[in-house]
C-alpha cells in the first residue's frame, strides 16, 4: 500500500452500490454507443465499440461482480482506461462527483464479501452514511476466467 | 554517442549475419579467395569501429578473430572446419557481447580470454610467427596514401574507414561529397557514414589511445585522416579493386554496384506508424465511400473517386517500403545447417530458390524463428546420416530446398528435404502414448492428417533427443506462431523420400482484404486468402444443405463437402441459415488442412479492412483473429478460418468428416483389431486399444459364484461372461478370455478361439440392435460384427451392489461422434440411466422444444454450451466428454469433464453430479 494520506476517486454506482475508481486510472468518461457484441467471449464482455476510430473493449462492471444484468434500456456509462496499449471501456450504471477521501477511511477488504468482489476491490472506505468500495480497475480488467470458473 | 552505438548494432549484426554465411561457403572451398577477402573486410570494419567506440571485449575479439582470417588470406594456414568453427564462436560471442550491449549500453563484464587464446594458438600454432598480422600494418599504409594504387593498399585504406556499410558502398559513393556536411544539414546519417564530429566526440570519450594497442600520435592521426574521408575512400577503393581483382571479386564488386544507387535507411518505427496512418486514411476513405454511397448525387462523389486511387497508391507505395526480400530471414540458415552438419556428421546441402521473393517485415519477422526452427527440424530429424542415406541407395548428400513464391496474395514459403521422411506408425505410437488421440480415431484417419499430429502440442518424433533440437519449441509452437498471422502450415511426407513442409502467408498483415457475411443481425469478416468459393444454397439454387444424422453438408462438383451455420460456430441462437426453406450462402474456406462450408445468411461486399488486434480477454477466442472498423464506424470481428476449422473438427461437423474420409477411401487408416470366435463360425472383432490382456484360464480354474462365473485372477475375483452366454463357457481344456480393466475394476469376456490380430480400417458399417454388438464392418473382405465391450463388461458387472435400479434419471447424451454415441449410450444404460440420444444440436433442441427434462447432460462440451447458451436446460448440470481439454470456452460451466475412452470416469462423475442433484431438490 502507498502510503499516500488521501486518494481521490471518481464514484460510480454499479447495481445499488457505490464505488470509487482513482481518478488516475480512468482516461475519459463516455457514453457507450454500438456496442457489437462478441459471441463466445467471457460473459462479461459487453462486447466492441468504436471510440474515435479506436476499438474499445467494453466490460460490464455488473456481469463481472456477478450482479444481475442491467435492465433493458437502462442507461449507462462507459469508464474509458488504457491497460497496456489495449483501450477498455468499464461500464457502470452511473459516473458521480470526483471525492478525495482520507487514507485512514480506508479498511481492508471484508473477507467474507463474495471472491468475485474480493478480487477487484483495494479496500473500503468507511464514509459517514455508506460504504465506499474502491475498485482495482487492473484487476476488473484482468480477473477474468479464473473467478468466472470457480 | 548513443546513436552511435545504435547505429554500430544496427550495422554489425547484419555484418555479422553476412560473415556467418560467407564462412560457410567459404568453408566449402576455401580456396575461394573473394568470400575471404570479404569476411575479412567485414571482421576487420567490426574491429575498426569497436576501436573507435572504445569496445575493449569487442575489439580484441575481433582483433584475435582477423588475426586467423589474416593467416588464412596469406595461405600460411589452411582453413578447416576446426578454424572456422572456432571463427563461428568467436562471432557467436561478439553477438552475445552486441545483445549485451544493445540492452545495457555496455560490453558487460566477461573474460574472452579463452576464445582469444585459442584464436591466437590456431593462428600462431601452424603459422611462422614471423608473418605479421595484417591489421597491424594497415592503418599505418592508410596514412601513407589514403587513395592509393595498390590493392592491399586500397584494402587497408578501406579497411581503416570507419564501417562502410558492405551493402551499400556505391549508394556512399554517391554521396561522397555530402560527408562533412551532415551536421549543417541535420539529417539522419547515412549507412556506413559516420560524421566527422561524432568520431572526434567519439575518439575524445574514448580513455587513452585504444587504437591498436596504444601507438603514437601518427597512429591516431592516420586514423582521423582515414575518417575525415571514409566515404570517399571506401568507394573509389571498391571500384579500383573490382577491376585490378581476379573474376569472381569483380563479379561481385559488380554485382554489388548494382544495387538500388539511391536507398536511406530509415528506423523501422517511421514506417510502422507511417503504415498506421494509412490504415488510418484507408478507413476514413471507407467512411466517406459509405456517406457517398447512401447520398447519389452527392458533389463529393468525383473528388472522393479520386482520393479512393490516391489512397490505393499510397497504400501500395507505404506497403512496397516495408517489403522485405524473404533471403532476409533465411540468412542465418546456411550457418544453422552447417552447424548441424558439424555437429552429428550429416552431408546437406542447403538450396535456397526465390530469395527475392518480397513480403512485408512485420511478417517477415515473425516467420523468421519458426523457419529457423522448421530448417533445422529438417536438417536435424529429416535428412538421415550418410550410411543410411547410402544403404537406401541415396545421395549420400541430403538436400534441403528451401524456395518461395507469390501466389494469390499470399507467400508460399516450402521446405523440402530428401530425407527419411515421416513415418506414420511411430507417430500413431506416440499420439496414442502421449493419448493425443484415441485408436479409434486414428483409425479414421489419413496418413497425411495422421503426419500433422507432429504438429500438436507436445508432440516430438525424435527417438533421441539431439544437441540441436529438443529445445523446447516444438512444431505446435511453429504452427501457433504462422496461424497467428493468419497463415497455414501443411506437410507432405513419404516414407523414405523425404518431407515437405509448405507454409503460406499473407503479404502484410496490417490490411486484408475480407468478405463482409451476416448472420442474425450480426456482421463478420472472412479473411478472402481463406476463401475459397462462394455458392448460394436454398430455393432457386443449385445447391441446397443436406443432412445426414445432424451433419449438414452441400454437394459440390459431385463431391460431398460438410458445411456448418456460422451461428453453430459462434453459438448464438436463431434459425439456422441454409435449411432448405430460407436462402443463404455457403462460404467455402480452406483451412488447418480442410475444406468446409460456413453457411452465412448473406454476403454483403468485399472490403479491405484494417485488421486490429483484441483485448487480452478476447485473445483466447480460437475463432477470430481480429477485430476491424468498418465504413459506418462500427465494429466487428473477423473471423479466423483456421480457428473455425477447429472448432469445426471438435463439434458437429465431426460425423460430418467422417463420411468426407469414407468418400476418399484412397487414404485408408488402419487400426489394429482382434479377430476371435465365439458363437458361430464367423469372426469377431475387438478393438486392441481396448484389451487390458489376453489370458487363458483352464476351465477347472473357473468357479461359480452367486450364479455368475469367476476366476481367481491376481488375488481378486474376475467376474466372467461369455460372449455367447453362460452355457458357452468351457467346462474343460482351457478358456481363452480377453481381460478388460476400467477404473480399478476388471472383467472377463470369454471366447471360443483367439484367431488374429489384423490391421484394417474399422468403418462401422451397419449398427446393430442386437445387445453386446456395436455394428458390423468389412474386414479382410468378410462382413465381421464388432463386438460391444462395454455391454459385456456391464454384464459382468451386472448384480454388482452399488447400482440401485430402480433409481433411473434421465439423461440426455448429445454426441456427434457415432462411434462415441454407440460406445457411450449402452454403458450409460447400464449404469442405470435412462438415455436419450442426439447425434446433433437439431435432436437437442427438438428434444428441448418437446418439453423433456433432464437429470444431466451428457456429450460434446462444445455442444452442450451451445445449448446452455441458447437457454435450454441452462440449470441442469452438463458432464463434458472430450479427448481435448484445450478448448477454452467450452468448459465454462460443465460439472465434470472426462476422456471418451474413461467410461468408469463418466459414470461416477455422473453419478456425482446427479445425486448433488437429488440433494438440491
Amino acid at each position: 500500500m502507498s502510503v499516500e494520506s488521501s486518494f481521490e476517486y471518481v464514484t460510480v454506482r454499479i447495481g445499488e452500490q457505490r464505488f470509487g475508481v482513482p481518478v488516475t486510472e480512468i482516461r475519459e468518461v463516455f457514453s457507450p454507443h454500438g456496442v457489437t457484441s462478441v459471441p463466445r467471449a467471457p460473459e462479461e464482455i459487453a462486447g466492441l465499440l468504436n471510440l474515435r476510430g479506436r476499438i474499445v473493449t467494453a466490460i460490464d462492471a455488473r456481469r463481472r461482480l456477478g450482479l444481475p444484468p442491467r435492465p433493458e434500456g437502462a442507461n449507462c456509462m462507459a469508464l474509458g482506461m488504457e491497460h497496456g496499449t489495449e483501450l477498455f471501456g468499464i461500464l457502470v450504471d452511473e459516473v458521480g462527483e470526483v471525492v478525495r477521501l482520507d487514507a485512514d477511511t480506508l479498511e481492508v477488504v471484508p473477507a467474507h464479501l463474495d471472491s468475485r468482489w474480493r478480487a477487484v476491490l483495494t479496500g473500503v472506505h468507511r464514509l459517514d452514511n455508506e460504504l465506499l468500495a474502491a475498485l482495482d480497475m487492473k484487476k476488473l480488467i484482468a480477473a477474468g476466467n479464473a473467478a468466472l470458473a470457480a | 554517442m548513443d546513436e552511435l552505438i545504435g547505429e554500430f548494432l544496427g550495422e554489425t549484426s547484419e555484418s555479422l549475419d553476412v560473415i556467418d554465411n560467407e564462412l560457410v561457403k567459404f568453408e566449402a572451398d576455401p580456396t575461394d579467395r573473394a568470400t575471404l577477402d570479404n569476411i575479412f573486410r567485414l571482421v576487420h570494419t567490426i574491429k575498426g569501429t569497436c576501436g573507435f567506440l572504445g569496445l575493449e571485449r569487442l575489439e580484441a575479439i575481433a582483433h584475435a578473430g582477423e588475426t586467423l582470417l589474416g593467416k588464412f588470406r596469406d595461405g600460411s594456414l589452411v582453413a578447416d572446419s576446426t578454424a572456422v568453427t572456432l571463427v563461428l564462436q568467436s562471432l557467436d560471442r561478439i553477438k552475445d557481447i552486441l545483445g549485451t550491449l544493445g540492452e545495457t549500453g555496455s560490453e558487460g563484464e566477461g573474460d574472452d580470454s579463452d576464445l582469444i587464446s585459442r584464436l591466437e594458438a590456431m593462428a600462431m600454432g601452424q603459422a611462422p610467427a614471423a608473418v605479421a598480422p595484417v591489421a597491424e600494418t594497415a592503418p599505418a599504409e592508410a596514412e601513407a596514401s589514403p587513395v592509393s594504387e595498390t590493392l592491399d593498399e586500397l584494402e587497408a585504406a578501406f579497411l581503416a574507414a570507419p564501417g562502410p556499410d558492405e551493402d551499400a558502398p556505391a549508394a556512399v559513393g554517391e554521396d561522397e561529397e555530402d560527408v562533412g556536411f551532415d551536421e549543417a544539414l541535420g539529417r539522419a546519417l547515412r549507412p556506413g557514414e559516420v560524421s566527422l564530429a561524432d568520431l572526434e566526440a567519439a575518439f575524445q570519450s574514448t580513455p587513452g589511445p585504444e587504437f591498436d594497442e596504444g601507438e603514437d600520435e601518427d597512429e591516431d592521426e592516420a586514423a582521423m585522416e582515414a575518417v575525415s574521408a571514409p566515404a570517399a575512400v571506401a568507394a573509389e577503393s571498391a571500384k579500383p579493386a573490382a577491376a585490378t581483382k581476379p573474376a569472381p571479386a569483380a563479379a561481385k564488386a559488380e554485382s554489388h554496384a548494382a544495387r538500388p544507387v539511391s536507398t536511406i535507411r530509415v528506423n523501422v518505427d517511421v514506417l510502422d506508424s507511417l503504415m498506421t496512418t494509412v490504415s488510418e486514411l484507408v478507413l476514413a476513405r471507407n467512411q466517406l465511400n459509405q456517406i457517398v454511397r447512401e447520398n447519389e448525387d452527392s458533389a463529393l462523389k468525383t473528388p472522393l473517386q479520386r482520393l479512393t486511387s490516391v489512397t490505393a497508391e499510397l497504400q501500395d507505395d507505404v506497403m512496397k517500403t516495408r517489403m522485405q526480400p524473404v533471403g532476409d530471414a533465411w540468412r542465418k540458415l546456411p550457418r544453422i545447417v552447417r552447424d548441424v552438419q558439424q555437429d552429428l556428421g550429416k552431408k546437406i546441402d542447403l538450396v535456397m530458390e526465390g530469395e527475392e521473393t518480397e513480403l512485408d517485415r512485420q511478417v517477415l519477422e515473425l516467420i523468421k524463428d519458426p523457419l529457423t526452427h522448421m530448417v533445422r527440424n529438417s536438417a536435424d530429424h529429416g535428412v538421415e546420416m550418410p550410411e543410411k542415406r547410402k544403404a537406401a541407395g541415396k545421395r549420400e548428400t541430403g538436400t534441403i530446398r528451401l524456395s518461395a513464391y507469390h501466389e494469390g496474395g499470399a507467400i508460399i514459403i516450402k521446405i523440402a528435404d530428401d530425407g527419411a521422411g515421416l513415418d506414420p506408425e511411430k507417430i500413431k505410437a506416440k499420439v496414442l502414448e502421449k493419448g493425443l488421440a484415441s485408436e479409434s480415431e486414428l483409425a479414421s484417419m489419413s496418413e497425411q492428417q495422421v503426419q500433422r499430429f507432429i504438429f500438436a502440442a507436445g508432440f516430438s518424433t525424435a527417438a533421441q533427443v539431439t544437441n540441436l533440437s529438443g529445445r523446447g519449441v516444438g512444431m505446435d509452437v511453429v504452427r501457433t506462431n504462422i496461424e497467428q498471422i493468419g497463415g497455414t502450415v501443411d506437410l507432405s511426407s513419404e516414407l523414405g523420400k523425404g518431407t515437405t513442409f509448405s507454409i503460406k502467408i499473407p503479404l502484410t498483415l496490417a490490411i486484408v482484404s475480407a468478405l463482409i457475411v451476416t448472420t442474425g443481425d450480426a456482421r463478420f469478416a472472412v479473411p478472402q486468402l481463406a476463401v475459397r468459393e462462394l455458392v448460394r444454397v436454398g430455393p432457386g439454387s443449385d445447391h441446397k444443405v443436406e443432412t445426414m444424422n445432424g451433419a449438414r453438408m452441400i454437394r459440390l462438383r459431385d463431391r460431398l463437402l460438410p458445411v456448418v451455420g456460422l451461428q453453430d460456430v459462434l453459438g448464438t441462437s436463431g434459425k439456422i441459415e441454409g435449411d432448405a426453406s430460407i436462402g443463404g450462402y455457403v462460404v467455402i474456406i480452406e483451412a488447418a488442412g480442410r475444406k468446409i462450408g460456413l453457411v452465412v445468411a448473406d454476403v454483403l461486399d468485399t472490403e479491405e479492412i484494417v485488421v486490429k488486434p483484441l483485448s487480452g480477454p478476447l485473445r483466447g477466442i480460437s475463432i477470430y483473429s481480429g477485430a476491424t472498423l468498418l465504413g459506418d464506424g462500427s465494429v466487428i470481428m473477423i473471423l479466423d478460418p483456421n480457428g473455425v476449422a477447429q472448432e469445426i473438427a471438435h463439434g458437429e461437423a465431426e460425423a460430418a468428416q467422417d463420411i468426407e474420409q469414407a468418400d476418399r477411401s484412397s487414404h485408408p487408416a488402419h487400426q489394429r483389431l482382434l479377430l476371435v470366435r465365439a458363437v458361430g463360425k464367423e469372426a469377431k472383432a475387438v478393438p486392441v486399444s481396448l484389451i487390458t490382456r489376453l489370458e487363458e484360464f483352464a476351465a477347472d480354474d473357473i468357479e461359480v459364484a452367486d450364479g455368475r462365473h469367476v476366476v481367481q485372477y491376481r488375488g481378486r475375483l474376475l467376474p466372467i461372461v461369455h460372449v455367447g452366454g453362460e452355457h458357452a463357457i468351457k467346462t474343460e481344456g482351457r478358456q481363452p478370455v480377453l481381460v478388460f480393466s476400467e477404473d480399478g475394476k476388471s472383467a472377463g469376456v470369454a471366447v471360443d478361439e483367439i484367431l488374429d490380430v489384423i490391421e484394417e480400417t474399422l468403418d462401422l458399417q451397419m449398427g446393430s440392435e442386437r445387445p453386446g454388438i456395436i455394428g458390423s464392418a468389412i474386414l479382410k473382405g468378410e462382413a465381421t460384427e464388432v463386438l460391444d465391450i462395454a455391454w459385456h463388461m456391464e454384464q459382468a458387472w451386472a448384480g454388482t451392489p452399488q447400482r440401485r435400479p430402480n433409481d433411473r434419471r434421465a439423461v440426455l447424451l448429445v454426441e456427434a461422434d457415432a462411434f462415441s454415441r454407440r460406445m457411450m449410450a449402452p454403458l450409460l444404460a447400464a449404469a442405470g440411466y435412462d438415455v436419450t440420444v442426439a447425434s446433433g444440436m437439431r435432436e437437442a433442441r427438438e428434444a428441448a422444444q418437446m418439453g423433456a427434462d433432464y437429470a444431466a447432460l451428457v456429450g460434446d462440451p462444445g455442444a452442450l454450451k451451445t445449448l446452455a447458451d441458447e437457454g435450454y436446460w441452462a440449470d441442469v448440470p452438463r458432464l463434458g466428454v472430450s479427448d481435448d481439454y484445450g478448448m477454452g470456452g467450452a468448459f465454462e460451466g460443465l460439472s465434470a469433464m472426462t476422456r471418451r475412452g474413461d467410461r468408469g470416469g463418466l459414470i461416477a462423475a455422473l453419478d456425482r453430479t446427479a445425486s448433488r442433484e437429488d440433494v438440491a431438490a
